[in-house]
């Protein structure tokens, strides 16, 4: 494709990015309106590989369920198996030993790190650093081999139970953890150097994909990407569920490190990197303060599924995934299985969000404005430009753009 | 602000058309002992959106959640999930406002004016469960296909299910 095809300001082209396969149960395609080099109008579409998970669950057992959840995302898979524990738990008053909670939280923070880190890899990708991408990628892989010491599984953990939890940490454990821990603290600096202080990424998302406090809380945003535009909205604070209530933490926001909160794609990072730091912080204190006593409320399942069976009423579960909040409504009705079950995940709420920060921002700027929120990046593998030129712009290409702005950047930086 | 003076502020302003109010209240053990708060009600469908106005005038900046429903035989419930007094350590009071639509004329009106965000879930509810949101800006579909039939609702259990499509592999 000839550059000119982007040059021509005379008229309109509607270009589409995606879809393919974001994690989430929703994978979205964006169609953006592009005068010129500027996106003038954000449309999308969430239609194509919509799998019926909470159909399939309304025909499946609560124990049974627990495991299709944690298959909702590749990702950020613990959340949605606790969300939909702490629904069930809260309909049947089930106790949750307190043991149990601070595994829940240990679990939860080593997702956090791993999915923070990913992402940070994913966002410097996109914008041309590939060797940061590798360095990046190359610090994730301590924080798996911790979940799959300490789990068996490196993704998939499957921890969760209803009632507690189904593997303990043992003290002979804590040492390897307690390494991840350090080994995170201290690449913290390090992943703040290359982020926050480089100018070449720094001109590439200062002031780039901004979304104000007003816009956040009128698209109903949620975790980091709604605390980088200032708004202080943190379930793990706010309801304080598993173990939080005796952890004492803050709300990150950006203006901790800067002072200022601009809400833009610079903020967003800061917000993900402070957590990075926070969550080892966190599972530092847990391995201190964890009681001895029992994982769970009752360890034989047809027990729990039997005691299951003749409850009744409605539950919310909700917690803080990496992405933000994670919301799990069940209805039970005395059944085997849930009359209803609804899952929400953070992007469903965030990919609002994208209309006002993609609106007037340059094409090259696509790419790193949609990985903001941190959507699963799948659904940017290949971008489709419709209407009058009737050409493909390839996933390739549209990297190569994004690259090619930030080699102009460091040579003007260089004229300087 | 308290999960009862939340229940107590909508009976006051809207009397018979909020029904069935409860607080719940989950006590969470730790070594400090927390509950999480839940506030459920029943709102006359007419009510909604002058309900969700209230809301945004009493508590200023409420999160809205998401929309939940489900196929109740005669009607179709959904659930609004709110939350109001986040930012607050342990404070968080998620409100569930329910509203019930009989099958005849599912009808309820949009509330996207108030609250922006909300425009994704009222789509998704048009969609899986059949129900017309009144004044929606964009009444498209959003989670199905374009090539799944017309008036059939995956969400709903009577002959406007999806079990005739469904597949059985065991």
């Amino acid at each position: 494709m000839g550059k000119n095809t982007f040059g021509a300001c005379d008229t309109s082209y509607s270009i589409s990015i995606g879809p393919v396969h974001p994690a989430l149960k929703e994978p979205v395609k964006l169609n953006m309106s592009i005068e010129g080099e500027k996106v003038t109008g954000v449309d999308f579409e969430l239609s194509q590989v919509h799998r019926g998970i909470e159909w399939i669950g309304t025909r499946r057992n609560p124990i049974q369920i627990l495991f299709l959840a944690e298959r909702i995302c590749g990702i950020c898979n613990i959340c949605h198996s606790l969300a939909f524990s702490k629904a069930v738990e809260s309909i049947a008053q089930i106790e949750v030993p307190e043991r149990a909670g601070y595994i829940r939280t240990i679990m939860a923070e080593l997702e956090r790190i791993h999915s923070h880190v990913l992402w940070a890899g994913v966002a410097a990708h996109e914008l041309g650093f590939d060797s940061v991408l590798h360095y990046t990628w190359k610090l994730r892989e301590n924080v798996l081999d911790t979940i799959e010491y300490l789990t068996g599984n490196r993704i998939t953990k499957a921890i969760i139970t209803i009632g507690g939890v189904r593997r303990d940490i043992t003290k002979k454990q804590f040492p390897a953890v307690k390494k991840t821990v350090d080994y995170y603290v201290k690449s913290f600096d390090k992943l703040g150097k290359i982020f926050l202080k480089d100018p070449v990424i720094k001109s590439r998302t200062r002031d780039v994909g901004i979304l104000t406090k007003k816009e956040a809380l009128a698209t109903c945003a949620v975790g980091p990407t709604a605390r980088a535009s200032g708004v202080k909205k943190d379930v793990r604070i706010d309801e304080s569920y598993a173990a939080y209530p005796d952890l004492d933490i803050e709300i990150m926001t950006p203006d901790i490190i800067t002072g200022e909160i601009r809400g833009d794609v610079y903020d967003r990072v800061i917000a993900r990197l402070l957590e990075v730091k926070q969550s080892a912080e966190i599972i530092d204190k847990c391995l201190k303060q964890m009681p001895e006593g029992k994982i769970t409320y009752e360890e034989k399942i047809p027990k729990v599924l039997a005691g299951l069976r003749d409850v009744k009423g409605e539950g919310i579960g909700r917690l803080e995934a990496p992405r933000g909040e994670v919301f799990h409504y069940v209805k039970m009705v005395d059944e085997d299985s849930p009359y209803s079950w609804k899952v929400r995940a953070p992007t469903y709420n965030n990919i609002m969000a994208w209309i006002p920060m993609l609106m007037g921002e340059q094409i090259a700027d696509i790419p790193i404005i949609a990985a903001s929120i941190d959507p699963c990046m799948s659904c940017t593998n290949r971008a489709v430009v419709s209407g009058k030129s009737n050409s493909i712009l390839t996933q390739d290409m549209l990297h190569r753009l994004s690259v090619e702005k930030t080699k102009e950047i460091r040579r003007l930086l260089k004229n300087d | 602000m308290t999960p009862e003076s939340v229940l107590k502020s909508f009976k006051n302003k809207f009397g018979t058309k909020v029904r069935k109010g409860m607080v719940e209240k989950i006590p969470h053990k730790m070594k400090h002992t927390n509950h999480l708060k839940r506030v459920w009600f029943e709102v006359d469908r007419t009510a909604l959106k002058k309900a969700v106005r209230h809301l945004c005038k009493q508590y200023p900046d409420p999160h809205f959640s998401v929309c939940s429903g489900y196929d109740a035989g005669k009607n179709i419930v959904i659930n609004y999930h709110f939350t109001v007094n986040y930012a607050h350590r342990t404070g968080e009071i998620v409100l569930t406002m329910k509203v019930n639509l009989p099958k005849k004329d599912p009808v309820v009106d949009t509330i996207t004016g108030i609250i922006p965000g909300a425009l994704i879930t009222e789509r998704e509810m048009q969609e899986m469960l059949g129900v017309k949101i009144k004044g929606i800006p964009d009444s498209r579909r959003l989670f199905l296909d374009e090539t799944f039939p017309k008036g059939v609702f995956p969400w709903r259990n009577d002959e406007k299910g999806p079990e005739k499509l469904v597949r059985r592999t065991n």
